[in-house]
C-alpha cells in the first residue's frame, strides 16, 4: 500500500463499507463511490481488495473505475474543483472560469496545486445552469461565478 | 397547532452555500427572541426556479419573497415584516433581475404557467411526508391499490402522457409491456441522471418534491408487479440525494413503502444508486449497465429493457419529470390531464431557460407555447437587448431553432414537424454577439468528453469533428473542411450505435445549414466576424 | 422505443421462419437469425471486424451496416435481429460510404506501417481496406498512443494497433474465463487494459494467446524468441537443440500455402535442418514419456489410494488457471512435467552426457503451438539440470517467420526424419495435440499396464471432437474408470465446478487451455478458427494411424531411456527431471 499507510487499517475501513452493502446485488459503483469519498481517489490496492471481496475481476473494476468522470485512479487535491464547460455555462463565460481558476490556483485543467489542495478540472453540465457559469468544488456547488465570486469562494477553502 | 405566517426557506445545494443554513439558524434565533414561536413556522423549501436569486425566503400567507437574503438582513425582516407587518420593500426583489419582482407579483406575464409536476415546489417543506401528504400526497396511491393493475395503467394510458425523458414514447405503453413482460421479478427504475446540457428540471422535483416520486414510482411498481425500484441520482446532485433519502426514509416509516402497503397486498421498497461522472449513464441501458456496477455502455437492443432490464427482469424506466406527472393523473382522471396542453401532446412541460436570456431558471407551462413567450414574456427577453442567434432546446440532443421558429408551439409533434425537438426542455440561448463555430464546437466537445467509446463513428468521428472545427477557429480551415463535416456527421448519425451519436452531430448538421456562410467565412476568409475566434494571421501577412 | 411494440408482438408470432427481402431477392431464414447470418446464409458476403463466430455479438465497429426499409439509421447486420419481411439493401452507394467512412476513421487512428506490423499479410483491419477500396484517408487527426506491453512472458500488446474491437475481451472471458483484461477509460481514449491498470504480465493473465487469434489486427502477437534463436544459431560455442511439439506439424505448413490439415512432418524437419539446428527432436518422444509417468502416477493413486481425479499438467494455460482460480485442486494435478520440459530435461542430462557435451553449452529451444509455453519454460521450477530445461520457445508463427527469413520454402522441401534418439515416438504422442489426445493415450497405456491385455479396440472416440466437456467410462477390467476431458478454460471452469460441488466423481481429466487443444494454441498459424481447428484435428488422428506403434509403452526409445538412465518410472531419477510442484497464487 503505498499511498496509504497501515494495511490492515485501511482495509478494515474498507471492509465496513462493505458490509454496508452486503445485501446488495451489485455494489461495485456504490463501493468505489465511498472508497472515493474517504480517500479523494481509488487506490489500486483498495481497488484489489475490493474486486476480490466482491468476486469482480480486477479488470473490470478497473474498467469501471475509469469509465466515470468522478472517479479518480491516482491521489488528487484536498479539494476537486470541476468547471462546468458545457453551452449554457459556456455562452456566460465559462472560459473566463477556468482562465481565473488557472491564474488564482497557478495551475493547468488537469492539475494539482503544489501544496495538494486543488485540483482543477473541467466537467460537463452541473445541472445548475440556471446560476451560470458554475463549478462544484468536492460535494458543493457555487453558482453565478464572477471573478470576484470565484476569490471569494476559494477564500473559503485556503 | 395553527400558525399565523409560514416563512419557507430555500433549502438547496446552491442555497445552503450561499448562506442558506446561516440565515435558517439566524432567522430561528430572532424568532424566538421576537416571541413569535408559536405564531411563525420556518420550512424548508426547495427551489422555485425561475432566476430567483439564492436564498430566498418566502413569506406565507402574505406571498412576499425577500430574495437573496444575508445573515444581516433576517433581523429587520423579523421585526419589520413578522412582528410589525410592515414589508421590508427594500429587500423585497434584487437588483439583478428587476422584472421578477413584476414576474411574481404580477402573474400577468406568467398567466401561462401552470404547475402539474411542480405542483409542490417552493410550497411545501420537502423534507416533510405530513406537507406532501397535506397537499393529497399519497392518495393516488391509495387509489390504485384498490384497482387492478390494467385499470391503473389504462388511466396512463389514455391521459396520453409521453416520457419527458426525451424520446418522447407513450407512459402507459411503457409500463403495460412491463407489465405484459413474463417473469416474477420485475422493477421499476427512475432516470434521475439528467445529464443533458442546460438541463435542470428533474433536480428541482427531487429537492422540491420528492415524495411526489417516491409515490409515483411506488404507483408503476404496482402497475408493472415490481417489489423493487430503483432511483438513479446523478452524484452531481448531493441535495437531491439527500432528499430522497430522507423521503424515502419517512415513507418507510409511514408505512408507505415496504411490506403491505396501507393494507393491500403489495410490497415495495425504493433504493436510490448515484452516477459518478458519465452522461450516457441517462440512456437507459447504460443506466441499467451502471446499477449493475459496469460500465456504462448502451446495450444492444432489442431487447428492450421492458422486456429484458435490470439483472435481465422485466423494467420499466421512466423519468422524474414523467413519474411526477403520474400521481395527479391518477387522482384527477385522464381527462383532465387532456384537458391541459395541445389536442395531440397533452400536459405541460417544464422548461429550463439557460445562455444569454435574462431571466434564467425554469417554468413549468402546458404543452403548445411558443418560443417566443418563452424568450421574451418568462425570460425577460435576450441579455444587453441584444439578437437571439440561435437556440438549443433539450440540450445538443434536441433540436435547433433558429429565430424565424419563433412562434412554433412548443409539444413532441409540432417540432418534430419542423424537423426539430424538445428533448428534455432545455433552451439554451445563444445572442448574436457569439461565433456559431465556437458554439457549435462546445457542443461537439461534450459530446467528444462524454462519448462511451464503444462505437467507432461516436468515438473517433467526435474526436475528428472537433480537430476541424478547432483548426477553423485557429484561422488554419482548409478547402473542403465543410464537406468533411457533414460527412463526419451524417455518418455518425446514421451508423452510431446510441442515441448519444446519432443525436451528437444534431448542432453542427443544423448550424452548418443555417449558418453556412459564417463557417465558409472561417474556412476561406480565415475571419470571425464576432472576433471569438483567435485567428492566427496567414503566413503571407506576416511582416508586409 | 416505437420497436418494443413490434418485439413484443413479435415473440407471440413464435414463427419458426422469416421471410425477407436481401437486395430485393427473397429468403426464408430461422426467425431467430440475425441480418449476418441471414445474409451469410444467401451467401452475400456482409464485411465484418468487431464480430466473431462464437462470441457473444458487440455491434461496435459499425463496418457490417445494412440498410433497412423504413429505418432512418443504418442497422448494424451483427446485432440485429430479422423481423418478417424486412428489406435490406447491403451494398447500396449508402451503406458502402458508411462502411468506408467508419473504416477510414479506425485507419486516422491507426499507424499505417503495414511493413512493419506482426500481422503484415495476415490482418483483418488490411484486408478491409483493401476489400472496400480505400485509397486515401480523409479524416486525419490526432492518434492514441501507447508504450508497448511486453510485460509478459508470452503476449505482447502494441496497442496503437488495437482498434477496440473488444474480441480479446470476448475471448478472455467468455471462452477462457479468466477475465484478465477489459476496456479502460472511455472514448476517445479507451484502451485495452489487464487487472487494475497494470501492465499484462502482473494479472491474471494465463498466457493462452487465445486474444491473438481473436485479434483482427497486429495489436497483439507473441513475445518473440526469434533473435535470441538465431544468435544461438549463429554461437559457434553453443550446441543448439530443437524439439517441435506434436501439433505443429498440422499447422505448420498452412504459412507456406498447404492447405489446412496437411501433414508436413517430414518437410518440417528438413526446413528446420536448413535453419542450422544441430539436433531435432521430437517433442513427441517425450509426450510418450509423459504418458508412462502420468500413466505410472495414475495407476498407483488408483491402485493404492491417492487423491483422484488425477488431472492432466501438460498445459501450462491450464496450469496457471489451476493456480489462481482453483489452487484447492492443486493435489489433483499431476506432478509431471509438461512433454517440453520433460525434453529439455532429458537433452540437457542424459543427451549432453551421451554427445558429451556441458549442459552449461547446450541451447535448447522448441516450436510450439503455445504460447504459455514461453512462460513455462521461464519458470523457476524448470531447471533440473541446474539451468532452464528449454531455453527458448518459438511459436509455429515464429518457426515459418524464421524460414521465410531464410528464404526456406517448407512447401517445397523433401522429407526428412528426426533425429536420434529423441526422436522415435508413437501414434499415442502424436493425438497429444487434439483435445482428448492425453486421455485417450494415458488410456491406451494404463488399460494394458493394468488388466496386462492387449487393448482391443486404441480409438477412443467418446474422448474425441470438438464438444466443450467430453465424458467416458472406460471398463478396465472390470473396474469402470470415469474420465472427462474439456478444452478451452470456460469448458474447464463448468467441469470443475461441478467436480467440486462433489456432483460427480471421476477418475481422470485431461484439461486443456485451448480450444481443441494444441492444434488451436495461441501460438498456431493466423488464422486459427473453428473450421481449421477441426481439419488439424483430423490430420492429427491420420497421424496416428500411420504409426505402426501407437501406444506409448511400447516406443522402444522410451524403453531404453529408462534401462540406461531413469530406471523406474516415478522413480528417484524420474521424479527429479520429469516431475514439478505449484504455488497458490493471487486471485484478482
Ligand atoms: C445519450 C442519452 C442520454 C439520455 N439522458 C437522459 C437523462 O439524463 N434523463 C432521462 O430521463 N432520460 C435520458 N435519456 C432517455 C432515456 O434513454 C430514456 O428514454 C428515458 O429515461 C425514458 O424515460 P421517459 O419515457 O420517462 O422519458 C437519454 C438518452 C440518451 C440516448
Ligand atoms: S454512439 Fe457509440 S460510442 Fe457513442 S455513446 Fe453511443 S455507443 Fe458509445
Ligand atoms: S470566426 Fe467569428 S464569426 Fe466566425 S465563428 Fe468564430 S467568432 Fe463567429
Ligand atoms: S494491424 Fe494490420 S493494418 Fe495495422 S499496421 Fe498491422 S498489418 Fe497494417
Ligand atoms: S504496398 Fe505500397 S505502401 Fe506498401 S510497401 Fe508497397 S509500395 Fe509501399
Ligand atoms: S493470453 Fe489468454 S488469458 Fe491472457 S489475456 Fe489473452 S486470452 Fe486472456
Ligand atoms: S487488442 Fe485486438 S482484439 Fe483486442 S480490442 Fe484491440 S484490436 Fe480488438
Ligand atoms: S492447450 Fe496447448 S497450446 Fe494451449 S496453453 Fe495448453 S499447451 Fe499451450
Ligand atoms: S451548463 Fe454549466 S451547469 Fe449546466
Ligand atoms: S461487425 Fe457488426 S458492428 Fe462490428
Ligand atoms: S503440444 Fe505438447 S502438450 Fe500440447
Amino acid at each position: 500500500m503505498e499511498a496509504v499507510k497501515g494495511e490492515n487499517l485501511v482495509f478494515s475501513e474498507v471492509d465496513e463499507i462493505l458490509e454496508k452493502y452486503q445485501n446488495e446485488r451489485t455494489p461495485l459503483l456504490a463501493v468505489l463511490q465511498d472508497v472515493s469519498r474517504k480517500w479523494g481517489y481509488l487506490p489500486r490496492d483498495v481497488m484489489g481488495y475490493v474486486a476480490k471481496k466482491l468476486d469482480v475481476p480486477s479488470a473490470q473494476v478497473w474498467g469501471a473505475a475509469t469509465f466515470y468522470s468522478f472517479f479518480e485512479t491516482e491521489p488528487v487535491g484536498q479539494y476537486m474543483v470541476r468547471v462546468c464547460k458545457s453551452a449554457p455555462c459556456h455562452v456566460l463565460g465559462a472560459v473566463n472560469v477556468l482562465g481565473t481558476l488557472q491564474r488564482e490556483l497557478g495551475i493547468q485543467v488537469g492539475d494539482t496545486s503544489r501544496d495538494g489542495k486543488f485540483t482543477l478540472q473541467a466537467t460537463s453540465c452541473l445541472g445548475v445552469c440556471g446560476v451560470a457559469p458554475a463549478m462544484m468544488v468536492n460535494d458543493i456547488t457555487y453558482g453565478n461565478l464572477t471573478e470576484e465570486r470565484i476569490r471569494e469562494v476559494l477564500a473559503l477553502y485556503e | 397547532m395553527f400558525y399565523r405566517a409560514h416563512v419557507l426557506i430555500e433549502m438547496t445545494s446552491n442555497s445552503i452555500h450561499l448562506g442558506a443554513s446561516q440565515v435558517k439558524e439566524r432567522l430561528e434565533r430572532e424568532i424566538a427572541q421576537a416571541g413569535l414561536s408559536n405564531e411563525v413556522k420556518v420550512l424548508e423549501t426547495g427551489p422555485l426556479g425561475r432566476g430567483v436569486p439564492s436564498p430566498f425566503l418566502m413569506i406565507y400567507p402574505d406571498n412576499i419573497m425577500y430574495a437573496p437574503v444575508t445573515v444581516s438582513e433576517v433581523r429587520e425582516i423579523v421585526s419589520e415584516h413578522l412582528l410589525k407587518g410592515r414589508p421590508v420593500e427594500r429587500l423585497i426583489v434584487s437588483e439583478t433581475a428587476p422584472a421578477l419582482k413584476e414576474g411574481y407579483f404580477r402573474p400577468s406575464p406568467l398567466a401561462k404557467e401552470k404547475r402539474v409536476v411542480l405542483r409542490n415546489s417552493g410550497l411545501i417543506d420537502p423534507g416533510s411526508i405530513e406537507d406532501y401528504i397535506a397537499q393529497d400526497g399519497y392518495q393516488a396511491l391509495g387509489k390504485v391499490l384498490s384497482m387492478s393493475r390494467q385499470e391503473a395503467i389504462n388511466i396512463v394510458k389514455d391521459s396520453g402522457l409521453v416520457g419527458r425523458g426525451g424520446a418522447g414514447f407513450p407512459t402507459g405503453l411503457k409500463l403495460e409491456f412491463t407489465m405484459k413482460a413474463p417473469g416474477e421479478e420485475k422493477y421499476v427504475v427512475c432516470n434521475a441522471d439528467e445529464g443533458e446540457q442546460g438541463t435542470f428540471k428533474d433536480r428541482l422535483i427531487l429537492e422540491g418534491d420528492p415524495h411526489s416520486i417516491v409515490e409515483a414510482m411506488a404507483i408503476c411498481g404496482y402497475a408493472v408487479g415490481a417489489g423493487e425500484g430503483y432511483i438513479y441520482i446523478r452524484a452531481e446532485y448531493p441535495e437531491s440525494i439527500r432528499a430522497v433519502e430522507k423521503a424515502i426514509e419517512s415513507a418507510t416509516d409511514t408505512g408507505l413503502l415496504g411490506d403491505g402497503i396501507l393494507g393491500a397486498d403489495f410490497s415495495f421498497q425504493v433504493k436510490i444508486r448515484q452516477g459518478a461522472g458519465a452522461y450516457i449513464c441517462g440512456e437507459e441501458t447504460s443506466l441499467l449497465e451502471s446499477i449493475e456496477g459496469k460500465r456504462g455502455e448502451p446495450r444492444i437492443k432489442p431487447p428492450y429493457p421492458p422486456q429484458a432490464g435490470l439483472w435481465g427482469k422485466p423494467t420499466a424506466i421512466n423519468n422524474v419529470e414523467t413519474l411526477a406527472n403520474i400521481p395527479p393523473i391518477i387522482l384527477n382522471g385522464a381527462d383532465w390531464y387532456k384537458s391541459i396542453g395541445t389536442p395531440t401532446c397533452p400536459g405541460t412541460k417544464v422548461f429550463t431557460l439557460t445562455g444569454n436570456v435574462n431571466m434564467l431558471g425554469l417554468i413549468e407551462v402546458p404543452m403548445g407555447i411558443t418560443l417566443r413567450e418563452l424568450l421574451y414574456d418568462v425570460g425577460g427577453g435576450i441579455r444587453g437587448g441584444r439578437q437571439m442567434k440561435v437556440v438549443q432546446t433539450g440540450g445538443p440532443s434536441g433540436g435547433t431553432m433558429t429565430p424565424d421558429m419563433l412562434d412554433v408551439p412548443m409539444a413532441f409533434d409540432t417540432l418534430a414537424q419542423f424537423n426539430s425537438a424538445l428533448g428534455s426542455g432545455a433552451l439554451t440561448v445563444v445572442d448574436d454577439t457569439h461565433c456559431i463555430v465556437d458554439v457549435v464546437k462546445n457542443f461537439c466537445e461534450f459530446f467528444l468528453h462524454e462519448s462511451c467509446g464503444k462505437c467507432t463513428p461516436c468515438r473517433i468521428g467526435n474526436k475528428r469533428i472537433v480537430e476541424i472545427l478547432d483548426r477553423m477557429q485557429r484561422g488554419r480551415g482548409r478547402p473542403g473542411d465543410l464537406d468533411l463535416l457533414r460527412i463526419l456527421g451524417e455518418n455518425m448519425k446514421t451508423t452510431s450505435f446510441c442515441g448519444l451519436g446519432q443525436a451528437a452531430p444534431n448542432p453542427l448538421m443544423k448550424c452548418l445549414d443555417y449558418f453556412q456562410e459564417e463557417f465558409e467565412k472561417h474556412v476561406t476568409e480565415h475571419l470571425c466576424d464576432c472576433q471569438v475566434c483567435e485567428m492566427k494571421p496567414k503566413r503571407k501577412e506576416v511582416g508586409v | 422505443m416505437a420497436k418494443v411494440a413490434a418485439e413484443v408482438n413479435r415473440k407471440d408470432e413464435q414463427e419458426n421462419v422469416a421471410t425477407l427481402y436481401l437486395d430485393g431477392r427473397e429468403i426464408q431464414v430461422p426467425a431467430s437469425s440475425s441480418v449476418l447470418e441471414a445474409c451469410k446464409s444467401a451467401g452475400i458476403h456482409i464485411p465484418t471486424l468487431c464480430h466473431m463466430d462464437g462470441l457473444t455479438p458487440y455491434g461496435g465497429c459499425r463496418i457490417c451496416v445494412v440498410e433497412i426499409e423504413g429505418q432512418p439509421t443504418l442497422a448494424a447486420a451483427c446485432v440485429t435481429p430479422v423481423r418478417e419481411g424486412m428489406k435490406i439493401q447491403t451494398s447500396s452507394k449508402k451503406v458502402r460510404e458508411a462502411r468506408k467512412a467508419n473504416l477510414e476513421l479506425l485507419l486516422s487512428n491507426h499507424p499505417l506501417d503495414c511493413q512493419l506490423c506482426d500481422r503484415n499479410q495476415f490482418c483483418e483491419l488490411q484486408d478491409l481496406a483493401y476489400e472496400l477500396g480505400v485509397r486515401k484517408i480523409r479524416f486525419e487527426g490526432e492518434q492514441q498512443h501507447h508504450e508497448v506491453d511486453i510485460s509478459s512472458p508470452s503476449v505482447k500488446r502494441d496497442l496503437d494497433r488495437c482498434i477496440l474491437c473488444g474480441r480479446c475481451i470476448r475471448t478472455c472471458s467468455e471462452i477462457q474465463s479468466v477475465f484478465a483484461i477489459d476496456f479502460a477509460n472511455r472514448g476517445f481514449e479507451s484502451y485495452i487494459s489487464p487487472s487494475l491498470g497494470l501492465p499484462l504480465g502482473e494479472s491474471v493473465c494465463i498466457n493462452c494467446g487465445q486474444c491473438i487469434h481473436a485479434c483482427p489486427t497486429g495489436a497483439l502477437s507473441e513475445v518473440e524468441h526469434v533473435e535470441k534463436v538465431w544468435d544461438a544459431l549463429n554461437d559457434p560455442e553453443k550446441t543448439v537443440v530443437l524439439q517441435t511439439a506434436p501439433a505443429i506439424r498440422v499447422s505448420i505448413g498452412e504459412p507456406f500455402g498447404m492447405p489446412q490439415g496437411t501433414i508436413s512432418t517430414g518437410k518440417m524437419v528438413a526446413a528446420l535442418r536448413r535453419l542450422g539446428f544441430d539436433y531435432i527432436f521430437d517433442t513427441n518422444f517425450s509426450a510418450d514419456l509423459t504418458i508412462i509417468e502420468e500413466g505410472t502416477e495414475f495407476i498407483t493413486r488408483l491402485t493404492q489410494g491417492g487423491v483422484l481425479p488425477l488431472i492432466t499438467s501438460c498445459s501450462p494455460g491450464w496450469i496457471k488457471f489451476m493456480e489462481h482460480f482453483y489452487p484447492e485442486l492443486m493435489e489433483n494435478v499431476s506432478t509431471c512435467k509438461s512433454p517440453q520440459q520433460m525434453l529439455g530435461a532429458v537433452v540437457k542430462t542424459y543427451f549432453a552426457q551421451k554427445i558429451g557435451v556441458e549442459a552449461k553449452d547446450i541451447v535448447m529451444a522448441s516450436i510450439m503451438p503455445c504460447t504459455a509455453k514461453k512462460y513455462e519454460c521461464q519458470r523457476d521450477e524448470m531447471r533440473a539440470s541446474g539451468y532452464q530445461d528449454v531455453d527458448y520457445t518459438l511459436t509455429t508463427r515464429e518457426a515459418a517467420r524464421m524460414l521465410r527469413e531464410k528464404g526456406i520454402n517448407l512447401a517445397e522441401m523433401p522429407e526428412e526424419d528426426f533425429d536420434e534418439p529423441l526422436g522415435l515416438s508413437t501414434g499415442a504422442a502424436a493425438v497429444f495435440g487434439a483435445t482428448g489426445g492425453v486421455m485417450e493415450a494415458a488410456l491406451r497405456t494404463v488399460y494394458e499396464k493394468v488388466t496386462g491385455e492387449t487393448l482391443p479396440k486404441l480409438d477412443f472416440m467418446d474422448v474425441r471432437g470438438m464438444d466443450g466437456v467430453k465424458e467416458a467410462i472406460v471398463d478396465v477390467k472390470g473396474t469402470p474408470v470415469r474420465v472427462a476431458v474439456a478444452h478451452g478454460l470456460g469448458n474447464a471452469r463448468t467441469l470443475l465446478d461441478t467436480v467440486r460441488a462433489g456432483e460427480v466423481t471421476y477418475h481422470f481429466i485431461e484439461i486443456m487451455a485451448c480450444p481443441g487443444g494444441c492444434i488451436g494454441g495461441g501460438g498456431q498459424p493466423i488464422p486459427t478458427n473453428l473450421d481449421i481447428r477441426m481439419k488439424r484435428i483430423e490430420a492429427i488422428y491420420n497421424v496416428d494411424k500411420s504409426f505402426p506403434v501407437r501406444k506409448s509403452h511400447e516406443n522402444p526409445a522410451i524403453q531404453k531411456l529408462y534401462e540406461d538412465f531413469l530406471g523406474e518410472p516415478n522413480g528417484e531419477k524420474a521424479h527429479h527431471l520429469l516431475h514439478t510442484h505449484y504455488s497458490c497464487r493471487e486471485k484478482m
